[in-house]
């Protein structure tokens, strides 16, 4: 089977399968601090996915947008949110509450899910990258299940960051990226988004004194 | 320069100016003034379109036609009602010592950057640029919402915050493939995302990526218009928030959301053959009617019971937009006129209802009538409206949707007349007992702002009875571009 796919494909495809593997990593990690570093090496991963897909078939503004993620994804967002742990001092913060086992047979039939879904569209693209529009949509249905799971703010947060990584895997291979500006304005939502729930951070944990979001579940239906 | 760049740049500029200066005696004044403006130039550049036809602003950045320059007008006009209202609400608040001057500055400047994004959104040609500005509006909302710091008014932000963007993720999601599917036909232009091209080859358009991309459209944008069942954020956002959030909120946010539905269903449309898209936002329509419905008699907090209104009125435009044709549409692009006009008027109403009797909790509010007939009679009034009491608005186009509905698709008639008489027995039956009974409370420190209500309630009872022509051939060009 290697022989007939060339060298570039299975490039992408190798960084496609890291991207997945840290999505699941993501899922199972239950500390705050490597859970920001998985995300950051997850970005970086797809940088390096989004070059080769540049340097393969000439798109140059996929130079852009890979210089983009790597900037935003990789450094500035895994940054500002060391930066909140930091300052919010919650270091030390450790999920409980989690089972792993039971998360990680959700992710896999997730992942089935995905894949199922995403084969007659990946037929009809003629992208070198078509194959991993599966696992995008797998690492963004593996994402939303952190956010399900989670009960602290900020990796609620990376999950959703995580999200966004699986949206722009998906932008990549079923048509090469999106319009340069279109993806500079969702960087620029991302960013700002980030900015504002690190202020928003600090709201809560003066308000309740630590940032478990079981305490925001007051506002339902009697 | 032209009307269409000053409709932009006076909300951007005012708020960036807004931040800037801070909260001054003069900063309600402002923000008034850049409102008026915004909606000057809005009301010229309508006048404009409806006379010389739709035009591409900035190259082919910008779009502006019939249907969207109705809704800038819209957001305009009450984007301005409410900024006049909010400067003696928000001065009481802050003598009841619930806001400070910090947060009256992030108010003002928020707000003039989230009509800036709201504008944005409706004008731009780019669907790309649309989800961006989309989730921008969201965005300025957050730390509106949360403008109190009070527990529940941060579980409210975070509930939003957290709710619209895995939401909008999906829009994102749905927009990829929309993407994806026009790339095949446009070629690998940076126009494939242009609204102007991509409807002149919806024909050619693949059907299966499509009606997947619909799928993830209408949800996403589905969650920001609160359609059931990813409507929970919405109440909890317009209960907690300041009032004037919570008028904006539900008279324009829903709509610009609804809006940009309504250009993918035009491309949906002409991909797919069949009425798919028109039957998924009818089901999805009905759904969210009668779940609202139910929810609003098991309401305590007034703001929240009308906010599941504003989730039940939303289902019947949604319901409306998917049955198609002109007459549907019609009554559906009426019937987001009336509701707008009509529920920020009742959200300023209860804004000093709430204030007035310190709670937002109805078995707490009483006499309204008696403390300040105004309010009293503005919260009545504004009740019946929405309602759908002739001879108000909302009685001529929910007529209008059931009888289209009665004869294209009888079968949906019982569920919209059983979902609208159990809101009127729920929202009547509460409204009633607050503005008539008795009370003990104090008069405010500073007169509420009360003509915006009656110039809405006043324009709501106009169409009920007589809609200019103008008016009409404007209501017609726009229904007929939906198709």
């Amino acid at each position: 089977m290697s022989a007939a796919i060339p060298l570039s494909a299975q490039l992408i495809n190798l960084f496609a399968s890291v991207i997945l593997l840290l999505a699941f990593a993501m899922l199972a990690q239950r500390r705050v601090l490597p859970l920001i570093n998985l995300f950051a090496l997850q970005g970086l991963t797809l940088c390096l996915s989004t070059l080769v897909v540049a340097f393969t078939t000439g798109q140059a503004h996929l130079y852009g947008s890979a210089a983009l993620t790597l900037v935003l994804k990789a450094i500035l967002l895994p940054w500002i949110l060391h930066r909140l742990v930091r300052k919010l001092q919650v270091k030390a913060d450790v999920e409980g509450l989690i089972n792993i086992p039971a998360t990680m047979i959700a992710g896999i039939v997730l992942v089935m899910i995905a894949f199922n879904v995403a084969l007659p569209i990946s037929q009809l693209s003629s992208a070198i990258s078509r194959g991993t529009l599966g696992i995008a949509l797998a690492s963004v249905m593996l994402a939303f299940l952190m956010m399900i799971i989670r009960t602290k703010a900020i990796p609620q947060v990376v999950g959703f960051l995580a999200m966004e990584n699986g949206l722009f895997l998906a932008a990549t291979s079923a048509t090469y990226g999106m319009p340069m500006v279109v993806e500079l304005g969702i960087a620029l939502d991302v960013l700002v988004g980030v900015i504002i729930l690190g202020v928003f951070f600090f709201q809560i944990r003066d308000q309740f004194d630590s940032l478990d979001i079981r305490h925001l579940e007051k506002l339902k239906e009697r | 320069m032209d009307f269409f760049t000053l409709t932009l740049a006076i909300p951007l500029v005012s708020g960036l100016l807004l931040t800037v200066v801070g909260e001054r005696a003069w900063a309600p004044n402002l923000n008034i003034i850049a409102s008026l403006g915004t909606f000057l130039a809005s009301a010229l550049l309508t006048v404009e379109i409806v006379a010389a036809g739709p035009r591409f602003a900035f190259g082919e950045m910008f779009f502006i036609d019939s249907l969207n320059v109705f809704f800038v007008a819209l957001t305009a006009f009450v984007g301005l009602t409410t900024s006049i209202f909010s400067g003696p609400y928000m001065r009481n608040e802050q003598e009841h010592g619930k806001l400070t001057r910090p947060r009256l500055r992030l108010y003002k400047s928020m707000f003039q950057m989230f009509m800036f994004t709201m504008l944005a959104a409706l004008t731009t040609n780019n669907l790309g640029i649309l989800w961006v500005a989309m989730e921008a509006a969201t965005l300025t909302t957050v730390l509106l919402v949360s403008l109190y710091r009070t527990p529940a008014s941060l579980e409210a932000a975070w509930k939003y915050f957290i709710l619209c963007g895995v939401g909008i993720a999906q829009a994102l999601f749905g927009t990829i493939l929309l993407y994806f599917a026009a790339e095949r036909v446009l070629g690998e232009t940076g126009n494939a995302l242009l609204w102007t091209h991509l409807v002149d080859v919806k024909g050619q358009l693949e059907p299966t990526i499509m009606a997947l991309s619909f799928i993830f459209l209408l949800v996403g944008y589905g969650t920001k218009v609160g359609l059931a069942p990813l409507h929970n954020w919405l109440p909890d956002a317009h209960a907690e928030g300041p009032t004037p959030v919570s008028a904006v909120l539900s008279g324009l946010l829903l709509n610009v959301a609804l809006y940009a539905i309504l250009r993918v269903k035009v491309l949906a449309d002409g991909a797919i053959s069949g009425s798919f898209a028109g039957n998924l936002m009818m089901g999805f329509g009905l759904l969210t009617l009668v779940v609202a419905a139910f929810f609003l008699s098991r309401q305590k907090d007034i703001k929240r019971m009308f906010a599941y209104s504003s989730i039940e009125h939303m289902g019947l435009i949604t319901f409306a937009f998917g049955m198609g044709g002109a007459v549907a549409n019609f009554a559906g692009l009426l019937h987001m006129t009336m509701h707008s006009l009509t529920k920020s008027a009742i959200f300023f109403t209860v804004g000093h209802a709430a204030q007035k009797c310190g709670t937002q909790l109805m078995e707490d509010i009483r006499g309204l009538i008696r403390i300040n007939p105004v309010v009293g009679w503005g919260l009545m009034l504004g009740t019946l409206a929405i309602l759908g009491m002739p001879p108000f608005g909302v009685f001529a186009s929910e007529f209008m949707i059931l009888t289209h509905a009665m004869k294209h698709h009888p079968w949906a008639t019982p569920i919209l007349l059983l979902a609208l008489g159990v809101a009127f027995a729920a929202i009547f039956g509460k409204v009633q007992p607050m503005v008539f009974g008795d009370t003990h409370a104090k008069p405010l420190p500073h007169a509420p702002a009360i003509i915006p209500v009656f110039v809405h309630l006043g324009l709501v009872l106009m169409i009920g009875l007589w809609i200019p022509p103008y008016l009409t051939r404007w209501f017609h060009e726009a229904a007929r571009m939906l198709g």
